[in-house]
């Protein structure tokens, strides 16, 4: 694997693209993880080995310290810790990656959340000797709050307990009884070390007991597209293309990114929130004339009539539409430093759609590590997640987050100076009290 | 625990995309929110690879309309004359309008100094930045990639700049699922980088599947160069060699395209695109790492620059 001509046939030969992020308490071997990963799947050029070992060296370190690797801004590596989410790139055979490497610290769960909204796969990294702790718990809820389809617990440091199959199974059953509790649909657990490179990217020969894959498998392996005709099909309009040329004097296009589910050449759309209704005329892919275009593609949709559509609204199949309103019930991420608090007036962004809007109630905060309720907190503040009520100025074709991570999530936003204030997601969710059995009887989740 | 229900293999999907429509796909995404959401955007192009990647999407973006937005070259003065043929020769043939920020002028009215090493990447960022407010560009396409640099993974999508154009790597906004946040205050604007997640070789590989056309120095040719810091640099009126270098000809290729003066050449005999893809993928040396003087004048050399507003 480490002739350039089999990395060349490697990289060149990946066809599809996962979205994974990463998430440890701050000594959990987080860095050396991702170091191994990168290194290990040869992703890590020389001279950026150079860059790490030159600075290693100026700092008075013996061995390469990886974790420079990934830390890119001056405080990070100042203080050792990192502040922000980065993202990595790397690729094999089978798959590219694209790693959203985030913070572990407890002050910086917003960029946790940051980082799991893209992702479909968490990889929830544990140290053997302490097990399931209260940040482990944190990360599980973040990413069963996010709905992330696929979460990956990772038992590092195992060479340090003696590579013992009792314990890895002891916190395995742990975790895993705890994340299905929230609904996180898949688990897998795999016991490794970062350090020693064990079940990283090679099979671990002082794990015999194991017969799962090592974590580069499964990230090789895992599923990344669901089958979207099953889902509900969801188009914001993003832009109105009219080139009003001599060559295209009549063509009126929608364009935007499908956001959900398949759209069809002859299908009967309704326009959302006007409740107008067409049929659909052509579809123009970037380029190429297509019958049929699915999530997430960028198009152009073209109609039979001539109605008012702009930026905004919302175009679904007629038998399917979701219903709109002005009252949206969400629990929310919040994430900036100035407080979100009962009667105060923001701008929500939906889609492509952004409207004002007014907190009416936050009924209840969740703390994180024990899950418990606290009702009518009167604000939020960073990194809280709590339940929130809003009047919006206009109606809203909103999805619940479950059914569409998509159509289900929107900003809030402070009007006075544009700071993102929360990430929300639609619904019903953990979050809501009594609503952890509604969770559970869902069949399955599609977006 | 409920499980996944539909479960198939990658491959078999047939609603998989591939991951250069994926990325083309978020890509022409970022564009339209652009479009719909700001006053006057402009596009940072220098004819170099990135910028002409971003110029084709943005093509497919909108068409058959024509770009709805301008173009913005900081010309350092000592740029390859392929390269500026090359922008000309585009701008007229989609009819686009181009606006050009002279690094060349500004020091010859004195507002700017030459540096002692003779580097002008620097200087682009105090023409670049007067460009944006003489102009009152509200957002500003770049071409920067995430796999560039370790800076430059730390960088939003949408980046918010101040007056002043810096970037604060503390005070970034969440980004979270594809909600792209472009509000700012008048004076304010945003940096947008629509290829954030492509990597060299993604590029490379979408120039070959959309034949788009290069200038030609990105392909192997011979060419009278001078090594200096490790690199080969073309001989020029711009200020190289020194008396103590010598000028050889050489079969070269450039990786990156920049200013001359800091743009170093590789050795390569790759005069197609499938053998610059082949060599790029077997390369053990970074885009950056290979071919950019300025990234290595210390360790947060990039993180500086853009903090004072580069881009």
């Amino acid at each position: 694997m480490s002739t350039s001509t089999e990395q060349l046939s490697d990289q060149l030969a990946a066809t599809t693209l996962l979205r994974f992020a990463t998430a440890g308490s701050v000594d959990d071997g987080k860095s050396t993880l991702v170091g191994r990963l990168l290194h290990d799947s040869k992703s890590v050029l020389a001279d950026q080995l150079e860059a790490v070992e030159h600075a290693s060296r100026s700092r008075g370190q013996e061995a390469p310290d990886l974790a420079l690797l990934t830390d890119g801004l001056r405080a990070e590596r100042e203080q050792g810790i990192t502040i922000d989410v980065a993202y990595r790139y790397f690729a094999t055979p089978r798959r590219r990656f694209i790693l959203a490497d985030t913070p572990g610290h407890v002050q910086y769960t917003r960029n946790m959340v940051t980082g799991a909204s893209t992702a479909e796969l968490a990889v929830v990294l544990v140290d053997a000797r302490n097990g399931v702790v209260e940040q482990t718990r944190r990360h599980a809820a973040v990413a069963a709050l996010l709905r992330v389809p696929h979460v990956v617990l990772a038992v590092n440091k195992m060479d340090l307990v003696e590579y013992q199959e009792s314990v890895f199974a002891a916190i395995a059953e742990e975790f895993t009884t705890y994340a299905s509790e929230l609904g996180v649909p898949e688990i897998t657990a795999i016991p490794i070390s970062a350090l020693a490179g064990d079940n990283v990217v090679e099979p671990s020969a002082n794990m015999d007991w194991y017969g799962g894959p090592t974590v580069l498998e499964h990230l090789e392996t895992v599923p990344v597209s669901h089958d979207l005709t099953a889902c509900h099909a969801r188009f914001p309009v993003q832009y109105v293309i009219r080139p009003q040329t001599a060559e295209h004097p009549d063509y009126r296009g929608y364009a935007g990114q499908i956001a959900a589910g398949a759209f069809r050449v002859g299908e009967e759309i309704t326009v959302l929130p006007s409740g107008k209704k067409s049929t659909i005329t052509a579809i123009d892919a970037l380029g190429e004339s297509v019958d049929i275009a699915w999530a997430p593609q960028s198009v152009t949709i073209r109609l039979a009539d001539d109605i008012d559509i702009s930026r905004g609204d919302l175009l679904a199949p007629s038998g399917d539409a979701p219903a709109t309103s002005q009252d949206v019930e969400a629990t929310v991420c919040h994430v900036a430093d100035q407080p979100l608090a009962v009667g105060q007036r923001v701008l929500l962004k939906h889609t492509t759609r952004t409207v004002k809007a007014i907190v009416k109630d936050i009924p209840s905060r969740l703390t994180l590590d024990d899950l418990s309720q606290h009702p009518n907190p009167g604000q939020l503040v960073a990194n809280d997640i709590g339940r929130v009520v809003v009047r919006t100025a206009e109606p809203l074709a909103l999805d619940a987050y479950a059914d569409s991570r998509r159509t289900g999530s929107f900003l809030l936003i402070d009007p006075a100076d544009g700071t993102t204030l929360a990430a929300g997601m639609a619904g019903e969710s953990f979050a809501t009290a009594k609503a952890v059995a509604a969770v559970d009887e869902e069949e399955g989740w599609d977006f | 625990m409920t499980t996944v229900v539909h479960t198939h293999d990658t491959t078999d999907s047939p609603f998989a995309l591939s991951h250069l429509d994926s990325l083309e796909s978020e890509a022409v995404h970022i564009f339209r929110e652009v479009a719909g959401e700001f006053e006057r955007p402009v596009i940072l192009f220098s004819g170099g690879k990135d910028s002409i990647v971003m110029l084709h999407l943005a093509l497919k973006a909108f068409a058959p309309a024509p770009i709805p937005f301008t173009l913005l070259h900081v010309d350092t003065g000592h740029n390859f004359p392929e390269v500026i043929e090359y922008r000309d020769r585009v701008v007229a043939q989609h009819g686009l309008r181009l606006h050009v920020a002279s690094v060349q002028e500004y020091i010859d009215a004195g507002k700017l100094r030459e540096r002692p090493d003779g580097t002008r990447n620097p200087l682009q960022t105090v023409p670049l930045t007067e460009a944006i407010q003489q102009h009152r560009f509200d957002a500003v396409f770049g071409g920067g990639r995430r796999d560039e640099e370790k800076a430059r993974a730390k960088e939003r999508v949408f980046s918010l700049r101040d007056e002043f154009s810096q970037w604060d790597p503390r005070r970034q906004r969440p980004e979270l699922w594809q909600l792209y946040n472009g509000r700012h205050a008048p004076g304010e604007h945003v940096r947008v980088f629509p290829l954030s997640n492509w990597t060299e070789l993604d590029v490379w590989q979408y120039i070959q599947r959309e034949k788009i056309e290069l200038p030609e120095i990105y392909f192997a040719h011979e060419r009278e160069v001078f090594a200096r810091s490790g690199m080969w640099l073309t001989a020029g009126e711009w200020g190289g060699p020194k008396e103590s270098e010598t000028v050889e000809k050489r079969l070269i290729r450039y990786r990156t395209v920049g200013d001359m003066s800091c743009t170093g050449a590789v050795d390569s005999d790759a005069t197609t695109l499938d053998a610059v893809i082949a060599e790029i993928a077997a390369s053990r040396l970074t885009e950056r790492g290979a071919t950019r003087a300025d990234d290595k004048l210390s360790e947060a050399a990039m993180e500086d620059r853009k903090r004072e507003g580069y881009f």
